[in-house]
């Protein structure tokens, strides 16, 4: 696992490079570099306040650095914005919509934004909204407004695709499409940046990880060379405070406690050992309240920031863009 | 032009679609002119009190929709975050701000035609000797109200909560409505009236009233006050406006 300068490549879509962004006293962003070559998927992960939103609104033009080097597609995304923006698709948190708008008007209106923008109708089909065509956006569900805000954000035909937590409240059905447009996308050669706390999610369709903390990169690189190190395992939840050293005798495997309550062990259980780490539990006057075998990422997250507690988020009043 | 015109026509439909502004631009006005002509509650300074209405009536009408009405569409959308979501796709600001013009523009058609034909079925004639270039100065009055009154309203758009700039919005019309020479003459307001007259909303009614109910010049300073409105709250707006 290693921390990345990156040196800006030659040909990558998105650039930056020792990026920081302050407000007040506060530093959101601490020196990031990334780039994001065409058809290339880094996904930016973290705890809330970890700076990704920050980092992306920078990329998107939203922020203005206040020192580093951002370029998109070769352009400047705040003095150039205007060329950006015809080539890159952003997905918000929070939609950004009017709200009376009825899906099919929206694609339609958003159509007639770009020189050449995708059917409004095949898009639709594409992603699952034929059939809330005059449905409004107020009334659509979360996972509905998160398919339209994606449906927004591809309507130009993006060389550049920013989403911003792309799957937050969407059903597995939903996931399951978002997750195959982003991959067609990927085909297509757009390079996207997304932010995700779906591990899952993450680990489906990204190529690259960068994890952020306290506004600065923590680790960064393809997902097989950051796990490479870490064991196979398992997790569960239990209460809090278990005693780790009793409980490791009784399993022969190490077990650590990450967060109050969510504990790892290396190694993964048989139907067996599960039994044997009911018992194990129930002996301290715990109960097994979730199991899961490990999928690697979230062994990772968890080892990554085992000594950075959620972080301090930036009041919005401290954000805001004129 | 493609964006632009798209942009146009959703603005128009989000603000004809929505009741509470059809009766903020066109319910209550109407009600009001048909209510004060019917009803002898305020001394009218002309023989028929629809000739008096009809012009402040008007002058209030250009308020609600170049004011009231953009500023609470703009802060809720401000709100929702439409406005951020804009800035990421190429519409750009200039082409949301004509599409925004233009449907103040044509709300505010909508709202001669009703309001003229209302006030012509109340009895209401334009006073002997108007000339046609009369018509132009009215249309320049509204023009420079209608800056005024947009720059009013973005500057409490772009800094204000949406709920409290709706209640804000909404108390300063009911305010203006009442200091402002539109349905009460501004000779009722005693030595307020000096301090009014440095308003928008009272320079648009007393310039109203003197090409459509008296046929006389336009004053100067009634010109200076709206001018220096129609430039100084733009103005302001667009330093002061925040996007989210």
């Amino acid at each position: 696992m290693t921390t990345k300068a990156t040196t800006p490549p030659e040909g990558a879509a998105i650039v930056a490079s020792d990026l920081v962004v302050t407000f007040g006293d506060t530093m959101a962003v601490n020196k990031v570099s990334l780039s994001v070559e065409p058809g290339e998927v880094v996904a930016l992960l973290g705890p809330n306040g970890a700076g990704k939103t920050s980092t992306l609104r920078c990329l998107e033009g939203y922020l203005s650095p206040t020192s580093g080097f951002v370029r998109v597609l070769g352009l400047d995304p705040v003095a150039e914005h205007r060329a950006v923006v015809e080539k890159m698709g952003c997905m918000l948190q929070g939609g950004g919509i009017y709200p009376s708008m009825r899906v099919r008007e929206t694609l339609n209106l958003f159509a007639a934004y770009y020189p050449n923008p995708r059917d409004p109708g095949e898009l639709s089909t594409l992603l699952g909204l034929s059939h809330l065509a005059k449905t409004t956006w107020r009334r659509l569900s979360g996972g509905e407004q998160q398919r339209l805000s994606l449906a927004l954000a591809l309507i130009g035909r993006p060389s550049v695709l920013f989403l911003d937590e792309p799957t937050a409240g969407v059903d597995p059905e939903g996931r399951l499409v978002i997750r195959d447009v982003v991959a067609s996308l990927k085909d297509e050669g757009a390079a996207i940046v997304l932010t995700s706390h779906e591990l899952s999610e993450v680990d489906a369709v990204a190529d690259r990880l960068v994890f952020l903390a306290q506004g600065a990169v923590l680790a960064s690189g393809t997902r097989a060379s950051l796990t490479a190190s870490l064991e196979s395992g398992s997790t569960f939840e239990s209460r809090p405070g278990l005693d780790l050293e009793a409980l490791s005798l009784a399993l022969e495997s190490q077990v650590s406690e990450s967060r109050p309550g969510h504990y790892a062990l290396t190694g993964s259980l048989s139907g067996g050992e599960i039994e044997k780490l009911v018992t194990a539990l129930a002996t301290q006057g715990g109960t097994l309240e979730a199991f899961a075998a490990s999928s690697g990422l979230e062994d990772l997250y968890h080892a990554l920031y085992a000594n950075h507690p959620a972080e301090e988020r930036v009041p919005s009043s401290r954000r805001r863009r004129r | 032009m493609k964006a632009l015109l798209a942009q146009i026509r959703v603005e128009l439909a989000l603000a004809l679609r929505k009741g509470e502004t059809l009766l903020l631009t066109i319910g209550i006005p109407v009600m009001f002119l048909c209510f004060f002509s019917a009803v002898s509650v305020v001394h009218s300074p002309t023989p028929k009190r629809v000739d008096f209405l009809f012009p402040g009536i008007l002058a209030l009408s250009v308020m609600s929709t170049a004011m009231v009405s953009l500023s609470i569409s703009t802060g809720f959308e401000r709100g929702y975050g439409v406005l951020v979501r804009l800035y990421a796709t190429p519409l750009g600001r200039g082409r949301l701000l004509a599409a925004k013009v233009v449907t103040i523009a044509v709300v505010e058609l909508l709202q001669v035609g009703v309001l003229g034909l209302t006030a012509v079925l109340l009895g209401y004639h334009l006073p002997h000797g108007t000339s046609p270039s009369n018509l132009l100065v009215v249309a320049a009055l509204v023009i420079l109200a209608t800056l005024g009154f947009a720059g009013i309203g973005l500057i409490t758009a772009g800094r204000l909560k949406p709920e409290v700039n709706l209640a804000a919005a909404n108390g300063l019309y009911l305010v203006l409505l009442l200091i402002s020479g539109m349905v009460i003459p501004l000779s009722s307001l005693g030595s307020f009236a000096s301090v009014s007259r440095l308003l928008p909303s009272t320079a648009l009614a007393e310039g109203l009233h003197s090409v459509m109910s008296f046929g006389t010049p336009v004053g100067a300073s009634t010109w200076i006050v709206l001018i220096v409105w129609g430039i100084v709250a733009p103005g302001l707006a667009s330093r002061l406006f925040l996007f989210e």
